[in-house]
């Protein structure tokens, strides 16, 4: 059995202990390519130009694996991946909307992941998936219970400074590249398709590395400490991604290493736009929303992250200890 | 205390009758305006969906009515919804407004636990009139119903359209001003037999009919739709729209547990083939009254949502195909702040030109020949 999975959505969180599972039911397991231009256009085409860039992207993706020789596609239905936590509706709509936008799709693993309330939800529907594809439950079982040391692996190698991108790659065993700290270290927060897929990022991570800034991002902290920060929120945010965002903000807020911080969101994000909200102004450090699309040009996502950086620098030479503004008000809310 | 809450199409007639038996004072933000949105725009995030910028419009409005308390739902996702409060009372307090904010966070299906948090709001209410405030505000719930359903069904039908919304909004105000319900349903009397005098249009006696679906605030808020429901009406077609007030709150609030309504959750088996989960909001409900629309073999469906709705986005991708399997042409009409009210309404002229050819041609005998009946819609 072939199993495709796409490069796309929470691949890169998860793509690990996909892969890992399947392995250990001794199936095959390809993915599609690194995102590139043409995958792209034709994922925006498949889409409703609604839908946000991150799932165009997938369609190009399951469209890429869809014209090679796969037996299955594996796209999960991510309800919720922790107690009392979503990630975003459109993950939980995702197998049908592919259904209903691509026709002649090879057939799809969906998977509804949901341990909102228990783990017992997540097992009744490996059993039920076992059944379906004529394997003992149990062996699909411990499969599952097995892959998930690749995701605790992937999490241990982040910690030592990578991004979920550059982590998978050291996991598969690919050399990497190891790169100069620079002088800068600068607080990256964003959704984890969005920040490691170079054409939606538009390569941020790279454009930040030559500019001689460090990013740090929310795999590479504490994730106790992450939470414990994002609970002094009066509401426990109820959106995974949000919550680990408003933690990891409100965490390297108080680091005096950390010069300042870029979130990358992309149009048309629910969450995002209102967890910049709750971020922005709970911020004293620095802090700019960058919103990309799939028309955003790199030039001017370059020439912001430069004017940002300049900035930075500049108000480290100048001593400039206090975030007064210029202006002589908070300005945020005109 | 003088509290305020959120317009959402008529239902501030309940909302207010209710919190007056509890013993509140209250103050009902003025009708939505231009100058409402315009206020909640300037100080929203840019990209947040169209509700929470009318919200805190209202609220902005009301303050300067003098109100100093807030009533706001709450909720646990995956929609923007449950934390619309928390972002609205940010921004409030960067704005240095001095406000109290009461959230009711959705219990879920629990009748007690929300007459419990009525009781926490500090309100010395006794359970009784609690009690007469809840079957106020429902019995009052009932009438607008009945009103915008009446309003669905003659608007199309008369040839005075303009007397027959007058007719309903003296309706709506004079339910507005109603403190018990015998006079609610003296007034509901008054509009039927005032609507039943009107001259027919004989020239659209059989109006064709359009589903409205879609996210809830939209579909019941007028302003945030610019008038749709108006001006279909005005354009002699007859709407029946998926979501009313009476369903919601007891959906949602009641858990189902008052007979009077009819539940939304038993439809819901119909989306199953083409969305086989819930996703956030009301985007399987979208999905499920779609097909329910198109077995009842109504003529077209309207979807409508505030752009970049999460659940709606799901609901619209899902009936791509449901529009091809089920037969029935389907527009999805996304609003926010720079939406035009010449541009909704050529697309609504378009839609229902298209939708009363195609209904002429299906009663030909070869119907299955013509490129827009039963299978291929788009």
């Amino acid at each position: 059995m072939r199993v495709g999975i796409p490069r796309g959505l929470f691949f890169y969180h998860l793509y690990p202990q996909w892969k890992s599972f399947f392995n250990n039911l001794g199936w095959e397991v390809t993915t599609s390519p690194p995102t590139h231009k043409t995958m792209a256009s034709a994922g925006i085409l498949a889409a409703v130009s609604e839908a946000c860039f991150p799932v165009k992207v997938l369609y190009g993706h399951i469209l890429e694996l869809a014209a090679q020789e796969v037996d299955w596609i594996f796209m999960p239905r991510l309800v919720s991946i922790e107690r009392r936590s979503y990630i975003c509706p459109k993950f939980m709509g995702i197998p049908d909307m592919l259904r209903a936008q691509i026709p002649g799709l090879p057939p799809l693993i969906d998977l509804c992941i949901d341990v909102s309330r228990d783990e017992r939800d997540l097992f009744r529907e490996l059993d039920n998936w076992a059944k379906k594809v004529g394997l003992k439950p149990g062996r699909v079982r411990k499969a599952w219970l097995d892959s998930t040391q690749a995701t605790h692996a992937l999490e241990a190698i982040c910690r030592q400074g990578h991004t979920l991108e550059g982590g998978i790659r050291i996991w598969e065993g690919k050399p990497l590249v190891r790169s100069v700290p620079g002088d800068l270290a600068i607080g990256v927060l964003g959704h984890c398709y969005t920040l490691n897929d170079r054409l939606i990022s538009l390569g941020l991570f790279e454009r930040l590395r030559e500019m001689g800034a460090s990013a740090v991002t929310n795999e590479m902290l504490d994730p106790l400490e992450v939470e414990e920060a994002a609970a002094r929120l009066p509401k426990r945010v109820f959106w995974t991604v949000g919550r680990k965002m408003v933690g990891t903000a409100l965490l390297l807020n108080q680091d005096e290493k950390i010069d300042g911080l870029i979130y990358l969101t992309c149009f048309g994000c629910g969450p995002d736009s209102m967890m910049a909200k709750i971020i922005e102004r709970r911020m004293n450090k620095p802090f700019m929303l960058l919103t990309v699309d799939e028309h955003s040009g790199e030039a001017g996502v370059v020439t912001r992250l430069e004017a940002f950086c300049d900035m930075l620098r500049r108000q480290r030479r100048l001593g400039l200890e206090n975030n007064l503004s210029a202006y002589g008000e908070f300005l945020y809310s005109h | 205390m003088r509290i305020t809450f959120p317009h959402m199409g008529n239902s501030y007639i309940a909302i207010s009758a209710l919190l007056k038996e509890l013993g509140l004072e209250v103050v009902i933000p003025p009708p939505c305006s231009k100058r409402t949105l315009e206020l909640g725009v300037r100080y929203s995030p840019e990209f947040v969906c169209l509700p929470l910028k009318i919200n805190l419009g209202n609220y902005l409005e009301a303050m300067d009515r003098g109100a100093n308390a807030i009533l706001m739902a709450g909720g646990w996702g995956p929609c923007r919804f449950g934390y619309y409060a928390q972002v609205e009372r940010d921004i409030l307090q960067d704005l240095g407004r001095d406000f109290n904010m009461v959230i009711i966070e959705a219990p879920d299906s629990q009748l007690w636990s929300l007459l419990n948090q009525v009781r926490q709001m500090g309100i010395r209410a006794s359970w009784f009139q609690v009690w007469s405030g809840i079957r106020l505000a429902w019995e009052k719930l009932k009438a607008i119903d009945s009103l915008e359903a009446q309003q669905h069904y003659w608007l199309p039908r008369v040839i005075d359209k303009s007397r027959c919304e007058r007719i309903i909004s003296r309706g709506l105000k004079s339910v507005d001003n109603c403190c018990e319900s015998r006079r609610i349903t003296e007034a509901l009397d008054k509009v039927t037999r005032e609507l039943s005098g009107l001259v027919r249009d004989p020239d659209n006696g059989d109006p064709v009919r359009i589903g409205l679906v879609g996210e809830i605030y939209t579909l019941l808020e007028p302003f945030a739709n610019y008038d749709l429901e108006r001006h279909l009406g005005r354009m002699g077609a007859e709407v029946v729209r998926s979501v009313n007030l009476t369903q919601w709150v007891n959906d949602h609030i009641f858990g189902g547990f008052l007979p009077a309504a009819p539940s939304l959750h038993a439809t819901l088996s119909l989306a199953r083939p083409y969305l086989q989960y819930w996703v956030g909001g009301h985007g399987r409900e979208t999905v499920a009254s779609t097909v329910c629309y198109a077995r009842q073999e109504l003529d077209g469906v309207i979807q409508v949502a505030p752009l970049t709705c999460m659940p709606e986005i799901v609901a619209q991708s899902v009936l791509t195909r449901v529009q091809e399997a089920e037969g029935i042409p389907v527009m999805t009409m996304y609003f926010d702040e720079h939406a035009g009210e010449a541009g909704i309404i050529t697309r609504l002229e378009a839609f229902l030109d298209m939708i009363r050819w195609r209904k002429n041609k299906m009663g030909d005998t070869d119907a299955q020949n013509i490129p827009g009946s039963r299978r291929r819609f788009c």
